[in-house]
């Protein structure tokens, strides 16, 4: 029964080396599909890192997508700590937008040190309410949070639709553009490298990673969620109020999912547009591929931000279609996730048990 | 190894097991080489601690594994069996520890099951008659009509073994069959037994307790650690032997312990009453008092309110009426962590399902019901080096084996996983103990070491409550006795007052004097 106790040198080894080979393994898949459907795999797979690594413009914008995914990622990963599986980050994700691009294009007559903490904690509280609504749910009648957060992401989509289209008379909104009004400067995230796009919303987004991997691993209140999120039974037991932990980790999420929409808000795009933009779904593999720990969810998201960014020169220097690229994050989650099941086989496990929970990767 | 008897030749095998081997993904041996042959008519006993390997050698007589190495014989003529149904025709029987039968099923229903045959009507009143008949024949009183889950356990049990003689079966395999009976359901069971065995049957009784094998066993085989450690006659062994044998070094089979001196009222419950749904009364209770310097005993069959019982007076649920006074302070409606708090301790009856977070590391289980105070928390923030430090502490005082307090509490062994339990409820020098089935699932050394730990706080004059489904565990660490029948006290005696029947009979629902 006893398997013997995995030296900490060869767990790091398996669950930093793991993901690397299960990300290789999924590229050589990709590339028989492209041979398959016709296409160079070479050509395409130079135009990804050309597109994605290649040039200060390549990173800067392999990181303008990452930020988002961190943050979306860690609104997933605080969530299924808990034992929940949010899927509504992107409802969230988008109130948070919509409340930071209408706070942020107010004319308030504030200065930068207070308009923007201003916008980015409307951003906060829209997305923390939207979290907090399936929490309370699920803690007090039962309600599966998988199904109210769904709902709850088409009620977002229509939410921002009417607000831009039917509220132009009260609040700052561009029926035209579809979209809030401009940002006023003095709600604009700063820009980090000059002449590129690169806003400071990856600098949010890995100090929120840094606090939440402090909040989980050495704060009561993390440990409570971790209690909760591995024996409801224990958590009883130990006094802990699981009700109140299922609430407060979808606030959280919610929270984490608004600061996502208010970086591309007042980061990216200056505006919040009504089209929602994904994020909150791609969200869920960088959490899973991360494993849910809150430090690995940033090489995680950037992976999946060089996807992205490397999207648009594979359909265009070696013709392939950029769906390709969906094909490649699926089998990236795909081999991931049988790399975590290959860890549960009894002979590969004696090679390492992953012990995130003490909080190392 | 098994021992030549000196009758041997003159009564033929029923069962012939030799050198089983089998082998789990893993790695793990669960039968390395058992040899195991029971003799047509006898009653066989196989002895064992949990996980010595009867259950996977069982499993392999029964056709649901396959050996890896080693040869069956039934009735002295070799076979394979690649299914349950093969051994069934063969003439093999098993009466599982969680019946395997359907509650809303009448008993002739449930008998008949799987041996209906491929006729497209029943004809339920024949098939009624033919399993009244059988009933009768072997003195198990059972209505055929009656529907299951209105029968008492004891019952249940009969319609199994009923099933069995169905089916043809001159060899009954009986796994821990006492689980779950009252001791006057024990003995009915031992009465049917016999009568089978004087009728030619055959019957391997699966236990880990030496008092069973004594009262109804004609001889066992004792296996350890997968092997065949020795098989004896029982008449011509003593429990201490087998014990030996089972555990592999010589065991305290009494638990030594010394009368209580009762002192003040640490715990007092009243007019507690707790409802389920349908408005069903779960628990109600007029008077429940825990003292200091006092084991009171729980007693009953599983089921009847012990469940809602630890509950309320652990604070993990909150009773609809009545009182819960601690250290002189009414805690009825109150976080499980106040109870702490005013000195309560639980060592809960599921290690994996509360007792611990078994993906944890084990200080970060040493937590678990400490993050309301100092030195494991201050400012929010987890104590984490402090909490180490007090763990391995604990590791040492309480000899838990494992390398260091990082390892997840899932690699422990059970007895392990218990006495990290123990240690962390010992270490805040509760005023009360609530010991729910602390020895459940336990080895015989392990077992030791838990009552040794229960009687040393009542000594250092805790109040202690033990509950178990054992009632020779509550009788051997008792001051005080409590009979629980339907979530109520039905029974309240010093430990001696009382007869093992009278008890037996008041956990049934009869008044002891009835």
């Amino acid at each position: 029964m006893s398997s013997p106790p995995a030296t900490s040198r060869n767990m790091i080894v398996l669950n930093v080396l793991g993901p690397i080979l299960a990300v290789l393994a999924a590229l050589a898949v990709g590339a028989v599909i492209m041979l398959i459907s016709g296409h160079d795999p070479i050509t395409a797979y130079v135009a990804l890192v050309d597109g994605s690594l290649n040039s200060k413009r390549a990173i800067t914008e392999t990181l303008i997508y990452t930020a988002p995914l961190i943050l979306g990622g860690l609104a997933f990963a605080i969530a299924y700590r808990a034992s929940l599986f949010n899927i509504g980050i992107e409802g969230q994700l988008v109130m948070g937008g919509l409340a930071a691009g209408i706070v942020g294009a107010w004319d308030l007559g504030l200065p930068t040190a207070l308009h923007l903490p201003l916008a980015l904690l409307a951003a906060a509280a829209a997305g923390g309410l939207w979290g907090a609504i399936p929490g309370a749910l699920r803690a007090f009648t039962g309600a599966h949070e998988v199904i109210t957060t769904i709902m709850l992401n088409y009620l977002a989509y229509r939410t921002v639709n009417y607000t831009i289209q039917k509220l132009g008379d009260w609040l700052p909104v561009d029926n035209q553009f579809q979209a809030t009004n401009r940002a006023m400067d003095t709600a604009r995230l700063p820009i980090v490298l000059d002449g590129t796009r690169l806003h400071s919303g990856i600098l949010i987004a890995i100090a929120c990673a840094i606090l939440l991997w402090y909040v989980l691993f050495r704060t009561v209140f993390g440990y409570k969620v971790r209690t909760v999120g591995l024996s409801l039974g224990a958590a009883q037991y130990a006094g802990i109020s699981w009700r109140g932990v299922f609430v407060a980790a979808m606030l959280l999420s919610g929270l984490l999912a608004g600061l996502a929409g208010a970086g591309e808000a007042l980061g990216l795009h200056g505006r919040h547009f009504a089209n929602p933009p994904g994020y909150g779904f791609t969200a869920i593999a960088v959490g899973l591929v991360g494993r849910n720990h809150p430090l690995a969810i940033i090489p995680s998201a950037l992976l999946f931000g060089a996807l992205s960014a490397g999207a648009p020169a594979m359909q265009s220097d070696a013709d392939v279609s950029k769906e390709i690229v969906l094909v490649l994050q699926g089998l990236v989650i795909l081999a991931v996730a049988a790399f975590a099941a290959a860890n549960r086989i009894p002979g590969l496990r004696k090679l390492a048990t992953p012990r995130m929970s003490s909080g190392r990767i | 190894m098994s021992t030549p008897l000196p009758t041997s030749g003159a009564v033929p095998y029923a069962v012939q097991m030799h050198d089983i081997v089998k082998r789990f993904p893993g790695g793990v041996v669960a039968n390395d080489g058992i040899t195991f042959d029971v003799r047509q008519g006898e009653i066989h006993a196989l002895l064992g601690e949990n996980g010595a390997g009867k259950s996977t050698l069982m499993n392999i007589l029964f056709g649901i594994h396959a050996p890896d190495q080693g040869d069956i014989r039934i009735g002295g003529r070799l076979v394979e069996f690649s299914s349950p149904r093969e051994a069934v025709e063969a003439g093999l029987g098993m009466v599982h520890q969680h019946f395997m039968l359907i509650p809303r099923f009448t008993v002739t229903e449930n008998v008949i099951l799987g041996s209906e045959g491929n006729t497209t009507m029943l004809d339920r009143e024949d098939a009624a008659r033919r399993v009244g008949e059988l009933a009768r024949q072997y003195g198990l009183d059972v209505d055929p009509h009656a529907r299951l889950g209105d029968l008492p356990v004891g019952t249940q049990q009969r319609v199994e073994i009923l099933r069995a003689l169905y089916q043809g079966s001159r060899v009954l395999i009986l796994d821990e069959p006492t689980a779950l009976l009252t001791p006057q359901e024990v003995e009915d069971l031992y009465g049917v037994l016999r009568r089978l065995r004087d009728d030619g049957g055959t019957i391997i009784f699966i236990t880990h307790k030496l008092r069973e094998i004594a009262a109804i066993s004609d001889r066992v085989t004792v296996i350890r650690q997968g092997k065949t450690v020795g098989t004896r006659i029982t008449a011509e062994t003593t429990p201490a032997e087998l014990a030996e044998l089972m555990v592999g070094r010589e065991v305290v089979l009494r638990v030594d312990r010394k009368a209580g001196t009762p002192g003040e009222t640490a715990l007092t419950a009243e007019n507690i009453r707790v409802t389920g749904h349908h408005v069903r009364t779960l628990l109600q209770i007029d008077r429940l008092e825990l003292r200091r310097g006092e084991i009171l005993g729980v007693c009953g069959v599983e089921g009847n309110g012990q469940t809602e019982l630890i509950e309320v007076l652990s604070g993990i649920r909150h009773p609809d009426e009545g009182r819960i006074t601690l250290a002189g302070q009414d805690v009825t409606r109150a976080n499980p962590n106040v109870f702490r708090h005013h000195g309560l301790s639980y060592i809960p009856e599921d290690r994996h399902r509360r007792g611990l977070v078994l993906d944890f590391p084990l200080w970060e289980n040493t937590l678990l019901g400490n993050t309301w105070h100092e030195p494991f928390v201050s400012g929010g923030r987890v104590n984490r080096g402090r909490t180490r430090q007090i763990t391995a502490q604990l590791m040492d005082e309480f000899d838990v084996r494992a390398p260091n307090p990082d390892v997840s509490a899932r690699t422990l062994s059970g007895g392990n996983q218990q006495k990290l339990i123990i240690a962390r409820e010992m270490q805040r020098e509760p005023d009360v103990l609530l010991a729910v089935q602390p020895t459940r699932g336990l080895d015989v050394g392990a077992i030791e070491f838990v009552h040794r730990q229960i009687i040393e706080a009542r000594d250092r004059g805790k109040a202690v409550l033990v509950l178990s489904f054992e009632l020779d565990e509550v009788l051997d660490l008792s001051d005080r006795l409590i009979v629980l029948y339907r979530g109520q006290i039905v029974g309240d005696f010093m430990n001696g007052e009382v007869s093992r029947t009278e008890l037996g009979l008041l956990m049934g629902g009869r008044a002891a004097n009835e």
